[in-house]
Parts: C-alpha cells; structure tokens; sequence
C-alpha cells in the first residue's frame, strides 16, 4: 500500500519528527515500500485466532509497596541538557 | 594468548600460566592496533579495565574466583555501564553516560569479569550490517568492505578478530544470530525472559532478548550461566531456575530429533548456502541425529508481522528521547514543538526515523485493526506452528542467513533487501525461542552459520548440539587472515 | 425554553501507596522538585515498569465498595503523546481491560430521596509531573516527583442531572475513598482532580446534546461553579441558534471563565496499545477475598451504626459520618465525652465553624478529640457553665496539650454548685434586698418569674461568676416562696 505526502507528514508530526522536502519524498517511497512488504498479512485467514502480544502468554509479576529508590537528583541531573533548581527546563508550555 | 576460548584462558588464570592484568593487556593491545581499522569498539575502556582486572587477579589468589573471574569482555553498547558512555550507536546518546548498570552488566560484574569497552553496532539495534552506526560502519574482518551483520556487529567483529574472547549482544529480529553467521562466531539468544532486559535500551519490547557472542558454544554456557535468571526490575523476566548449561554440554546426541522447517530449504535457497548446511546436518547425521522434515506454514508471514510489531512498540519506546532530561537536545529551540521535532530529526538517523514513522503508522487510528491487530494474530499463528513442530522433534536447522556477508553499501538504499537478511532469524522472535548461530562452513572465502532452534528454555539442549558439532568440526576454529 | 442537564464524571484518584505505580520510588508529598524521580520514573533508557501490589490492592477495595465487578485480567496499554511533564512520551493507563468494571454508588438527593449513579469502570494509571510556569528565562521548569504516582480514574455513566447531584457524587466518593484508606482526600494538593461532561437538551427530549469537557477541576466548589456556568454558556449558545462544539474546556473559578483549550495542530491520536513491559496482570479470587475481609466500615453503615448506637438524628448522623476523619473524630471524642447529642453539637458547631473560618479541615483540627470530650464531660457534670465551655474550647484551640480541668482552674471556671455554700451566699444578698422581696411576695405568679431577674444578677456578681445558675436558681426560688 502505498503512503501519501499528508500522511507521512501527519506521521511525522505525530512522532515529533521534523523532516525536509527532500526525507520527506524518500520517505515517501521507502515507508510505502515496507508497507508492502507487510501487506502480506492480509493474505492470512486470523478469524478465530486470538492476538499474541506477548510470546510466553505469561502474566506478570507484581511488586512490594516498599520505597527502594534514594534520591540521586545530582546523578540524573548532571546528563541534563538544561536545568535550574532542580527542575528540568524547556520552552515555555502554553496551555 | 589471543586465539583461545574463554574456557581456555580460564584454566590457564587458574593453573597461573598468566594474570588478568596481562590479558587484559594484550587484548587492550590488539584494540589498539586493529580496531582503528574494524572500527569494532564505540568505547574502550583501558583503565577501568586494567584496574578491574587487578581486582580479578587478588579475587583469584584469595580463592573467590569464577570461572569468568579475569576474564576480558565487552558490551555491545545498547547495554547502560555505570559512568561509562552508552550510545546505543546514535546521535541521540552519543553524549549519554548513565548513572546506573543494566542487570547484565552488574552481573557480569560481580562475576569479576574485566570490560575493556563498548561495541558498535546499528543504530538503537535498527538494522543488519552495523552501517547506521553514527560512529561509522564496522567491517567484517574476514574481508575487506564487507559487512559484519547487524545489529550486533560490533560484538560479532571483535570476536572473529580476537579483539576480545567474548561480548554480549542482543537480538530482536535476528541482530545476535546474523553478524555471528557472517563472521564465522558462536552467537546464542536466549528464549524470550530467560536474561533480564533492565538498563538494555529498548527496541521492541515484546522481542528483544539478551544474549552472547563468543568463539565456542562452551563459551556461550559459561556467559549464560551467569547472565541468565529472574531480575525483580523487569516483570517480563522469568522466574525459572537456571541450570548450570556447562553440566549438559557433553550429552550424547543419538536418537536426537533434528527438524528440517521445509520453508527454510525451499528453492529459492542459495545453492551454495544449501549445500554448505546440508553438509553440517550429515556431521549431526554421524552424531546419531534422526533428521526430519518439518512444516512452519505460517513461516512467510514472519517478515511482515515482524515489520509491523517492531517499528509499533519501537516508534513508543523511542518517545523518551525528546531533548529533556538527557541526551542530544537541538540548539536554541525556538518553542516546544520546535524543541521535540528537530531534537529528534537532528539525533535520530535515517533507518530509526523509518521504523518510527512506520510504527505510528500501524498503531494510528484507521489503521491499527489492519496492521498491529492482524500482526498480532499472525504472532500467534507462527508461534503455533513452533509449537506443532517441536511435538514432533527436539531441535530444529536451517541456514543463519541467506548468503554470506555482502558488501558496504550494498543494501543501505534499499531498507526491503535489508529486512530479507532476516528471513531465517525473525520468526524465533516471534515465537520467543532459544536459537543459536554455529560457524559451518564457508564460501569464498566468507563464513556460513548454521542455525539450531530449541523449545522454551531448552538453551541446554542447544548449547549441547552445537557444543557437539564444534567436537567434530573445526569452522568455529578458524580465523579470518 | 427548557432545558436537561446531562452530567458525567471522570474522576482522578490518587492512591496512598507507599511507592508509585511501577517504581518504588516514595510518593510523599512536598519533597524538592525531581528528589523523588528515579530512573524509572524519569525514563532513563532500558529502564522497566514493574507494577505495585497495593496498587492493585486499593483499586481492588474501590471496586468493592461500589459493588463492581473485579477483573480478574487487567491489562496496561501506552496512551502516547509528547508532554513535558510525561517523561516516556507515553502514559502508561488500562483501556480495554480495567481492573475495576461496572459498579454503582447511590446518593441522596432533595429530601431523603436516594438516586443510583452508575459507574462505567474504573482504571488503574500513572499521573504525569508538574509544569512550573513561573519564569525561568521565559523556559517552564519541569518538576517528576509527582510522575508515575498511581491513580485510579473513575468514570461514571452520564448519569447526574445538576450541579448539586453532581457535588453530592463527589462528596460521597470523597467519603468512600477516604473511608478505605485508599486516598488522603486532599483536594488542595490535587489528590482528587474531576473532569466533567457537560451537555444539555430540550426537557424530555431523548437524544443527548453534545458535550463538553471542562478537566482538572480541583475543589467541589470549582466543580458546581464550573458546571453553572457551562450549562448557562451552552443554554445561551443554543437559544441563539448556535452549535456546540466538542471540546475540552479549562474554567478558571477565580474569575468564574471557561475557554477552550487551545486546539493542537493535529488532532489527537493517542495510538493506544498493549504495554509490551508489562505482561497481563490477574489477581485470583484469594486475592479479592482476602481484600474483601479488608474492607473497613463505610460511610451508609456508618451513619446506620451512628444513628443506633449513639442516638444521633439524621442529619446529625449524616454529617459525621461522610468522612473517616469527621467519624473517626466524633468517636474519639465520645469516648471521653460521653454525651453523644452533645458532642455531635460543638464537633457540627463551634468546631466546624472555627476550622471553616481558619480555612482548616478536621484532619489538622487543632484540639485533639479526646480533649474535645473531657470538656463536653465538664459540662454535662455541671462543672462548666456553657460560657466556661466557649473559653475552655478557645483556650484548648491555642494549645491543647493541658488538661481541661488545669484550664478550668486556671481561669477559674468551675462552678459552685455545694447547695449549703450557694445557700448562704443567698441569705447573705437577700439580706440586703428587703424592698425587691417586699415587691415579689405581692406580685402575681407570672410578674414573679420576671423579677426572679433581678436577683439573679446581684447572686451571679456575689459568687464571681462561680455559682451554677441552676442551682441558684432553685434556692433563690425556694427561699423567695417560702416565708
């Protein structure tokens, strides 16, 4: 199947991706190109069959309601692109 | 010194006839003389590891050691090392040190196995032949501008060079099994949960498993052993007793029950690849294995379910990486927006940006019925279709990879060849199975790998096969030129 | 014309759990920004969620008390989109599969009737961190301590049909969830934030209107204040021949406005799917009944057992009932005050009053109950005049750790009431009144009991405020009709 401009930069939108005319032609193609690849699916009879999201089908595991975690606000926020008081900083958020 | 097996070189710490130090020494040596050239290592680690290895070497001599204790390794760099870079090979972490140990690498740790660095590898694991690397391609040592599979070919590289005895790697769609066939090492991914994935950056969730990359399949049961078992951090990981898989190596493998999947040996098969593995399945012949065909119906649709699950939970996953608390953040963003969409145009490359746009796609409304739900019934089919075969046999064969390595360049404009890499490796993701990849033969030249697949946490049987195979065979002996 | 109005909920729990949802990171509130925000709850890479027990737990006793079916399955998806305060660029929620599936809670509306409100399900989530828009530069600064504490949302059916039904919703689930132990009920520090749906259509027409949603209101009085004014805004827009657009709106209850939130350049999609981190979690039948025997008593049993036990009336059993920390006050109180009417009283009244007044809730009530009790004891044993309980109270509201006999003696509270001591105290003024005594004996019955008046003033001043009127006025009575 093949994937239009608008979709693709619907998509990219969605995913916070800025792109250029240029990736967004290529994209343009490859995108539609793997799409056809997975359009095989569509070939599979999955009436009955139940989805998989998971391999073992197990279920998980739950945890103790026990603090484990210290504070290590240095440690974290010495990889930080921009912080001040201990906050992490961004552009202005309108809301 | 260089050219042995870590069982090897740990008799030889225990009998004296040599020191961590001095082994980590001459590995340090041979990355330092070669890998400017295989570009194998992100990271290189000399005093950490020096330092570490000393430590292994009093371990030693006060009697507290394991049989990884002073050992030299490495990590593919998808794995988070306390103060050490983690770059996952991209842009995006380049700068990104963390504060923390994923599981494998604090066990491997306490173990007192000595990391002398990082290996490269495809962007955030997104690949097959290691070129999206931001730090550039690594090449396939046993020739020139050849690839050495991906994404885990950093890992794979280093050991066919003996830059290192063993690393770990990982494997989603086949990222350990692949670059072990194209570079003639022993690459094993364990079943689904057997090895913790906390602090192994994400690619797709629900696949992705760590595993090793070493000369000898003994060498994979001493990495497991220690790597293997239940982590209380990931709820995925399985709360199953490890056994010791160095205690089953030397089983007998008559009146094993070998399967032959017949859509893995169809027509289409490289007829030289079919007959460099039909002749490692007579060596398993003359080892008493009953060999069979079998059928795995569903085994075409695995590409396609693959390439709609993985980019799905991947285009999620990679939604941390926003500019915000860590890694590469764009100059001077104008607003917010312009902060999360060029951050990520800027530190994302081209494949991972692909597979985003693609996994938002199949999750997006209209589309997700179509695509993620009928992927995930074609999931369960394919899982069915393992689960009928091993009611039938105990393992099952076929080629690692359609052909040997290919050349740089060659796939890089064409992301569909590059997927087909996979055909053989995608579907045990799928399912979740143990599978391994073995050197069996070559051609020009180039390594061929023969892959076992097991049943759910049959790594012992696994590891027994090929350990058996590498008994009357020599290909995980050889070394490139 | 006239106008329905059709009112949903979704309601914003957030549970007391030592640690949050899937990191055992501490949840206590106040701490310095980011010092409660571990790798987890950051998303560092290869971080994992794995879930809470009590988590589970506390969603589990919600469902219980509203008479909800249990999922035995629940299943956690990715809701994703990018926000500053959502570290993984996803939240991490229940849609398909809920924890808590359908249930009802019942309230009282107008006089004594009772009205069924449906609950939808209700689902386990994580909440997001903080947005801090003072200015940093012209940056926001982003504060994750709050990140991935566990919530559960509560969306009822649409089945509130005023501003009033829907505040006494609110008040009751308020109750409920203070009652188990599940949330600490703080509205001002966001521990229940609602959204509500707001839509309106011609009395007794079937069809539903379009709606609105105004979110994050955070006070019951911002809640009414907010649906008044939807429904005027929407009445208005419909009978001036205008649409209503679907929309979520934000209602600023200082300055009584609503606007629509500004629309974002993409309409949402939030591509929801299974969380692959998290396999499905069931929780079996041990684990429901075992929480099932946890279940503390609830308000409706409550106000039952307060009405038989202590007599109350209804409306006074209905008040102290609502919450667990009205109740559990007035029990401790009784224990020591004996006099449950009484009691029930100065906790409704003087007390109720006094923390309205300072903006306080009975949670940090400065006078402890027992405390509250040992003074309504004083008074039913005719040690304090109701005037001495006034200043006992104010006295224990500026620092209650004396006792209420040491106030009392120290302000000289208590009251004489030795007959033999009271009666010589009224020979010895009477002595000094013969005129009014003269004036009394001629007067008839009824002008009698007035002019009592003017002896009891002069009885008061000679026993300094001490003598129990009661008593003085029996003697001062018997003494006056005697002779």
């Amino acid at each position: 199947m093949a994937i239009s401009r608008d979709e693709i930069e619907k998509v990219a939108l969605l995913a916070r991706i800025k792109t250029s005319d240029e990736e967004a032609r290529s994209l343009e193609s490859n995108v539609s190109n793997i799409l056809d690849l997975v359009d095989q699916l569509q070939s599979a009879d999955t009436d009955q069959v139940e989805p998989l999201a998971h391999p073992l089908d197990a279920v998980g595991q739950l945890r103790d309601d026990t603090v484990t975690e210290t504070n290590q606000r240095a440690a974290f926020q010495r990889i930080a692109p921009a912080t001040e008081d201990g906050l992490y900083l961004v552009p202005q958020v309108i809301e | 010194m260089h050219d042995k097996s870590i069982a090897e070189l740990a008799r030889d710490l225990d009998a004296g006839h040599c020191s961590s130090v001095e082994l980590t020494q001459q590995f340090l040596d041979r990355i330092e003389q070669q890998d400017r050239h295989l570009n194998s290592f992100i990271t290189v680690t000399p005093e950490a590891a020096l330092a570490d290895a000393k430590a292994a070497d009093e371990r030693r001599a006060n009697g507290s050691a394991t049989p990884l204790t002073g050992i030299p390794f490495a990590h593919k760099d998808i794995f988070c090392t306390n103060g050490v870079a983690t770059t996952c090979g991209s842009k995006m972490l380049a700068n990104f040190v963390p504060p923390y140990d994923a599981t494998v690498t604090s066990r491997l740790r306490d173990t007192g196995a000595v990391c002398l660095g990082k290996t490269n590898m495809d962007e955030f694991a997104m690949g097959s032949s290691t070129e999206s690397s931001y730090f550039g391609a690594t090449l396939n040592p046993w020739g020139d501008q050849r690839v050495p599979g991906g994404s885990s070919g950093g890992s794979s590289a280093a050991v066919a060079a003996r830059l290192i005895p063993g690393a770990t790697a990982t494997d989603t769609g086949g990222s350990i099994r692949q670059p072990a066939a194209l570079c003639g090492v022993t690459g094993l991914k364990p079943t689904y949960g057997r090895v913790s994935r906390y602090g192994m950056i994400a690619f797709a969730s629900s696949l992705d498993q760590a595993g090793t990359m070493t000369r000898t399949a003994e060498d994979s049961a001493l990495m497991l052993n220690t790597m293997a078992g239940h982590d209380p951090r990931d709820a995925t990981s399985v709360s199953r007793a490890v056994p010791d898989y160095t205690a089953t190596l030397n089983e007998p493998l008559k009146g094993l029950r070998v399967g032959l999947p017949s859509q893995y040996f169809s027509d289409d098969l490289n007829p030289a690849m079919a007959e460099q593995v039909n002749a490692a399945i007579r060596e398993y012949e003359k080892l008493g294995a009953e060999v069979r065909e079998v059928s795995l119906p569903n085994a075409d649709l695995a590409i396609a379910a693959y390439y709609v699950i993985a980019p799905a939970e991947a285009s999620a996953n990679l939604s941390r990486f926003d500019g915000v608390r860590y890694g590469y953040r764009c100059e001077n963003p104008s607003d917010l927006m312009d902060l999360y969409t060029r951050t990520r145009a800027e530190g994302f490359g081209s494949e991972v940006k692909r597979r985003i746009l693609v996994g938002t796609y199949a999750l997006s409304a209209g589309y997700y019925d179509a695509y993620y739900l009928k992927a995930q019934k074609v999931r369960r089919l394919i899982q069915q279709d393992f689960v009928n075969a091993f009611s039938e046999v105990d393992l099952l064969m076929s080629p690692a990879t359609p052909s040997p390595a290919f050349r740089i360049g060659e796939k890089t404009d064409d992301p569909v060849q590059m997927y087909l890499e996979d055909t053989f490796t995608i579907a045990i993701n799928l399912a979740g199975l143990p599978a391994m990849s073995i050197p069996a033969g070559q051609i020009d030249g180039m390594p061929v790998g023969l892959q076992l697949i097991g049943n759910y946490f049959e790594e012992g049987r696994l590891l027994n096969a090929a350990h058996q195979f590498q008994q009357v065979t020599d290909w995980h002996r050889q070394t490139p030129a | 014309m006239q106008w329905d109005v059709v009112i949903g909920l979704e309601i914003h729990v957030q549970l007391a759990t030592q640690t949050k949802l899937f990191s055992g990171t501490s949840t206590a509130y106040g701490a310095e920004p980011n010092t409660q925000a571990s790798a987890v709850d950051l998303a560092m890479p290869g971080t994992l969620p794995v879930p809470n027990r009590e988590a589970f737990r506390y969603a589990t006793l919600f469902g219980l008390a509203v008479n909800a079916e249990i999922n035995q399955r629940s299943v956690f998806e990715r809701k994703n989109y990018f926000y500053p305060d959502l570290p993984k660029g996803y939240q991490t929620t229940q849609l398909a599969e809920p924890i808590v599936g359908p249930g009802r809670v019942d309230i009282a509306v107008g006089d004594g009737e009772e009205k069924m409100v449906r609950i939808h399900h209700a689902h386990l989530e994580e909440d997001a961190g903080k947005s801090l828009h003072e200015d940093f530069h012209g940056m926001t600064g982003i504060d994750l301590n709050r990140a991935g504490t566990p919530l559960i949302e509560i969306v009822t059916e649409p089945d509130l049909n005023s501003a009033e039904e829907a505040v006494a919703f609110a008040r009751k689930l308020h109750g409920l969830v203070t009652s188990l132990g599940i949330c600490d009920g703080d509205l001002s520090q966001g521990s229940m934030r609602f959204d509500v749906n707001v839509s309106v259509k011609p009395h007794g027409s079937d069809t539903l209107g379009t709606r609105t949603e105004t979110k994050n209101l955070n006070s019951f009085r911002f809640m009414e204040q907010a649906i008044h004014h939807e429904v005027e805004r929407q009445i208005d827009i419909l009978e001036d021949g205008g649409e209503i657009v679907q929309e979520t709106r934000l209602y600023n209850g200082d300055r009584d406005e609503s606007r629509s939130m500004r629309t974002k350049e993409e309409a949402n999609d939030y591509r929801y799917f299974p969380c692959p981190d998290l396999l499905p979690v069931e929780i079996d039948e041990a684990f429901i009944e075992e929480t099932r025997r946890m279940m503390p008593e609830l308000p409706d049993e409550r106000r039952a057992r307060f009405q038989k036990t202590y007599g109350l009336s209804d409306y006074d059993a209905d008040l102290l009932s609502a919450s667990a920390d009205t109740a559990g006050y007035f029990e401790k109180a009784h224990s020591t005050g004996g006099d449950a009417k009484l009691v029930a009283n100065w906790i409704l009244g003087e007390l109720s009053g006094r923390l309205n007044s300072e903006d306080r809730t009975i949670g940090d009530c400065p006078v402890a109950p027992e405390k509250l009790g040992d003074m309504v004891a004083r008074l039913t044993d005719d040690t304090l005049s109701s005037k001495g309980a006034k200043t006992v109270f104010d006295r224990l509201w500026d620092d209650d750790s004396q006792s209420v006999d040491a106030i009392i003696d120290a302000e000289g509270l208590r009251q004489v009431s030795d007959t033999g001591e009271l009666e010589a105290l009224v020979d010895s003024v009477l002595a000094d009144m013969p005129e009014q005594i003269e004036q009394y004996r001629e007067a008839d019955p009824k002008k009698r009991k007035k002019l009592m008046g003017g002896f009891m003033g002069p009885l008061m001043k000679a026993s300094k405020g001490q003598g129990n009127p009661k008593v003085l006025n029996e003697i001062l009575k018997k003494k006056l009709d005697e002779s």
